[in-house]
């Protein structure tokens, strides 16, 4: 249970800015997701709160106190790992309670911590296994057991579902929301290059890139209300449509925007109209690349079955209310 | 203390350090890291840098095995000292001007270069043999290690014996061969004890050799020499266009190890042919003249000079070399 | 080239490297088995099996003393410079303070020392601590070769550790003693063992300092009693003896090599090739 508050924060590796100021309030139990592409200084970020990097200049604070030059053990933090990091020597149990022995806490009152844990993850017939007789799902299950463990105010994740395979992923993803709804007093972190695992996870997403804090919002925020090019075209899957030049213009931008789902077939008033060059159907969607004289052929879905030939000379309708305007510099015009 | 990196990363940079101050955490790894540091540098201290001064110190001294504490500082007189006598002629004395040094310093030269360069390419040969996949292969591995796990003082008994003249084997052999006539005494002989040192010293060391190529060999990708195959490449043009340029990097580091022991080479020589004036070399005389001779001061000189050579080759072997020594990778 | 020729000629390299290899100390062993005159003909198989040396070199003299000063020296060596090479190669691997590089290419600056250079030097200083002629003299001049050499091969190794295990042991609260007892030291022993053996085979085989610190045939090591194994007159070899003493020393060395084969190789090559 904590508030979190980044000043200025900023990091650099002797003359190579990493974080260029970063300014970010986190609430209290709230899920944050740290999303942007590789490069962009998530994991730096995460790392700055955990304690395991120190702060170049600016402030952290956790619940009113500057934590800054506290030790990570002190921070009533919990990190999940990329790599699952299981101390390999030790069995499930001992590894879930390693941090409370040290800790010196009672023999009874570890057991209890841990069985609970374990429980809750359904992970407690593995308890006197060691890391390597576990499947990739069952060890990260045991890292976020020893996160729990751990009763942290943060619960810091680190790229976790990113050794797992495409299944298991969905799969861990689920139970990760399901944890944060089961513990909803405690502060999540969480750090992805995964726009879904950001936008299905998240209470609130913080894009990032080259060190910097690009949006802040809700999921439903960064989807409808891009502040930039950036954004609009990293959340949202397929990507949203960009056309820039004499179409754009004419409505009165430097580049449109439109996602695939805001365009609708319409021959009898249509907006643009060009040849469908390719077609994916996807069974319960249909996409199809449409010509209309832009850079790139615009996306466009359609629901259902209806099929168009390839070839086939169509009219596409951008929705108007959710056309996307920007500037030459990337900001949208509202 | 430029970055805070958990890891053995290089250092990112080396811009202005504006810090301060450090964390709890860097600052309680630093101090781990100094306390951890502590007993080994006072070990090292110890046992190699004080008495490596004290060694240099003594060589300026007239320092005496039976009187250590007794030394009095006499300058470079152990190293070189002239007396102009009153016929004009002038006497020159030290280290420098004893032919007895120089005589040891070509020694081990010419065994240094000669052993190490033979046990490179036998060690070479013998590496692209285990490389290759035949039945037996860790039979044969196992084997070539025999020679290296031999202590060396065995190794120059066995081969005293081989050697002898009178009953070893060799001369029986090379004599029911045919190669020669009448017995030869290997390790006595002026001619012969220096090729006796070389060809045990050979067949010690060259187990390392190929074990250190054989490692490098495997990690030369298969693929590189099946495509060399299907291009129809001559296997002899494969190993000096393909091979030698993938192995030498390891091969050079190997070698330069090498060769720094085979300069300090002493009990090989000491066991084998104690006596040849045409195997001495610099550790052998050295310790004569510190130990037997009662010259302690004078051995000291000697050995600092061993030193100083040494450590001459190593700065010019970086130097020119440029190898990355410092481990980062 | 047809290719049986070429086969032929593979298998005949194949042969000479094992019999070169080989044949040294099959020769030794066949000779600690020879007694009286049959020990000066030449022969290549063995006629004759007496165990007379080996009853000899064990009864007589200092020998049985020899061995034991040898494991005692060798073992005490090692356990010094795994104890302070383990903390010492952490810091070396895993902290990164100014100066880092430095120390590193001093102490391989120390492990390439000749030793003759600080034979004079260390002389005095176990003179006059008063350790001259114990095994404490000996324990004190190995740590100049084995202490080096284990620091480097466990940086080595040490900095191959995966840095998210010490990351998580940090969250856990874990200083870094206990990262290393708790969590790397376990992680450790392959290395360890690689490390602690060539150390001891070092020490083992270590002539120059065993000669010149040692004075009586009660405290020198194995080696040292090898060379210094004379018979009943000057001018007669004891060679069966000095064969079956060679062969004492050496049998548990190749037992060790063989076993731990592929361990050494990687600790030699982590500490020559990479080095």
């Amino acid at each position: 249970m904590a508030q979190l508050q980044l000043n200025d924060v900023r990091k650099s590796y002797g003359s190579v800015d990493v974080i260029k100021g970063v300014n970010l309030q986190i609430e209290d139990g709230e899920f944050m997701v740290f999303v942007g592409p590789s490069g962009c200084g998530k994991s730096t970020l995460l790392r700055l709160i955990a304690g395991l990097e120190d702060i170049t200049s600016g402030d952290l604070i956790f619940d009113n106190e500057r934590v800054n030059d506290l030790a990570p053990s002190k921070r009533g933090i919990a990190m999940v790992f990329q790599s699952y990091a299981l101390y390999p020597h030790m069995k499930v149990y001992d590894n879930m309670a390693f941090g409370m022995k040290l800790a010196k806490a009672g023999e009874a009152e570890i057991r209890a911590r841990v069985e609970k844990a374990a429980k809750m993850l359904q992970i407690d017939h593995l308890l006197d296994r060691l890391p390597k007789q576990l499947s990739g799902g069952q060890r990260q299950r045991v890292a976020i057991g020893r996160a729990i463990v751990r009763d942290p105010r943060v619960f810091l994740f680190d790229e976790p579902l990113s050794n797992l395979d495409a299944a298991l992923r969905v799969a861990t993803r689920l139970e990760i929301a399901r944890l944060h709804h089961a513990m909803n007093n405690v502060t999540m972190i969480y750090v992805t290059h995964d726009q879904v695992e950001a936008m299905t996870l998240a209470d609130r997403i913080c894009v990032l890139k080259d060190g910097l804090v690009m949006q802040v919002g809700t999921p439903t925020e960064l989807y409808e209300k891009p502040n930039s090019i950036f954004v609009a075209g990293f959340i949202g899957s397929p990507q949203m449509n960009f056309i820039n030049g004499q179409i754009a213009k004419g409505f009165g931008a430097h580049t449109i925007g439109i996602r695939s789902e805001h365009m609708v077939v319409d021959n009898v008033s249509p907006v643009w109209s060009g040849e469908v060059v390719h077609a994916e159907n996807l069974g319960s969607d249909n996409y199809l690349f449409v010509d209309i004289g832009s850079e790139e052929p615009v996306l466009v879905r359609q629901e259902g079955k209806t099929s168009i030939p390839w070839g086939a000379k169509i009219g596409v309708r951008p929705i108007e209310e959710n056309l996307h305007r920007f500037d030459e510099h990337g900001r949208p015009i509202r | 203390m430029t970055t805070t990196a958990l890891d053995g990363r290089p250092p990112q940079g080396s811009g202005p350090v504006a810090r301060p101050r450090r964390s709890e955490l860097q600052a309680e790894r630093v101090r781990a890291a100094r306390l951890f540091l502590l007993p080994m540098m006072i070990a090292l201290m110890a046992v190699a840098a004080w008495p490596l001064l004290r060694t240099i110190w003594f060589s300026f001294t007239n320092t005496s095995l039976s009187n250590l504490s007794g030394g009095e500082w006499i300058g470079f007189s152990n190293y070189l000292t002239w007396r102009t006598l009153e016929s004009g002629r002038t006497i020159w004395r030290g280290t420098l001007v004893d032919p007895a040094w120089w005589n040891a310093v070509y020694n081990t030269f010419r065994f240094a270069i000669i052993s190490v360069g033979l046990e490179t390419v036998l060690g070479l040969l013998v590496a692209l043999v285990l490389n290759a996949e035949f039945r037996g292969r860790a039979i044969v591995r196992a084997a070539v290690l025999i020679p290296w796990a031999i202590p060396t003082i065995v190794s120059a008994k066995l081969w005293a014996w081989l050697f002898n003249d009178q009953f070893g084997m060799v001369n029986d052999m090379l004599m029911s061969l045919g190669i020669i006539s009448q017995k030869v005494a290997w390790t006595a002989n002026a001619d012969t004890a220096f090729w006796a040192v070389i060809i045990v010293d050979v067949w010690k060391t060259t187990p390392f050799m190929a074990l250190l190529c054989l490692a490098g060999l495997q990690m030369i990708p298969r693929d590189m020499y099946e495509a060399a195959k299907i291009d129809g490449i001559h296997p002899v043009k494969v190993f000096f266009k393909v091979t030698l340029p993938l192995v030498k990097p390891a091969l050079m580091v190997a070698v330069i190890f090498r060769m720094l022991d085979a300069l300090r080479i002493f009990d090989l020589i000491y066991v084998l042919t104690p006596n040849s004036p045409a195997t001495k070399t610099m550790s052998i005389i050295s310790r004569e003249n510190l130990i037997d001779f009662d010259k302690f001061a004078y051995g000291s000189a000697q050995s600092t000079l061993l030193f100083l050579i040494i450590a001459l080759c190593v700065i010019l072997y970086i130097w020119l070399g440029k190898v990355d020594l410092g481990g980062t990778k | 080239m047809p290719a049986a020729i070429k086969t032929a000629a593979f298998y005949l390299a194949v042969v000479v490297i094992v019999v070169v290899a080989v044949f040294p100390f099959y020769y030794a062993i066949l000779t600690s088995f020879k007694t009286g005159t049959s020990l000066f003909q030449v022969s290549y198989w063995p006629t004759e099996f007496n165990w007379q040396n080996y009853r000899d070199v064990l009864s007589q003299g200092a020998f049985p003393r020899n061995i034991l000063n040898s494991v005692i020296v060798a073992t005490l060596t090692v356990a010094c410079a795994l104890l302070l090479g383990v903390t010492a190669s952490y810091a070396l691997a895993r902290v990164r303070f100014r100066g880092r590089t430095l120390l590193l290419l001093t102490i391989l600056a120390v492990s390439m020392f000749p030793q003759i250079a600080v034979l004079a030097g260390l002389f005095e200083l176990i003179r006059f601590i008063g350790i001259f002629n114990t095994p404490w003299a000996l324990i004190l001049s190995y740590t100049i070769f084995t202490l080096p050499f284990t620091v480097w091969v466990l940086t080595t190794f040490m900095r191959d550790l995966p840095v998210e295990i010490e990351e998580a042991a940090i969250v856990d609260g874990a200083t870094p003693w206990v990262i290393i007892t708790k969590v790397f030291l376990p992680l450790m022993w392959p290395a360890m063992v690689t490390t602690g053996l060539l150390a001891f085979i070092g020490a083992w085989n270590e002539f120059l300092f065993a000669l010149t610190f040692t004075s009586s045939s009660t405290t020198r090591t194995v080696p040292v009693a090898i060379a210094l194994l004379s018979g009943a007159s000057q001018y007669e070899t004891p060679w069966g003896i000095i064969m079956a003493a060679s062969v004492i020393v050496t049998v548990p060395l190749i037992v060790l090599v063989l076993v731990f084969q592929r361990k050494i190789v990687a600790g030699l090559t982590a500490g020559g090739v990479k080095g």
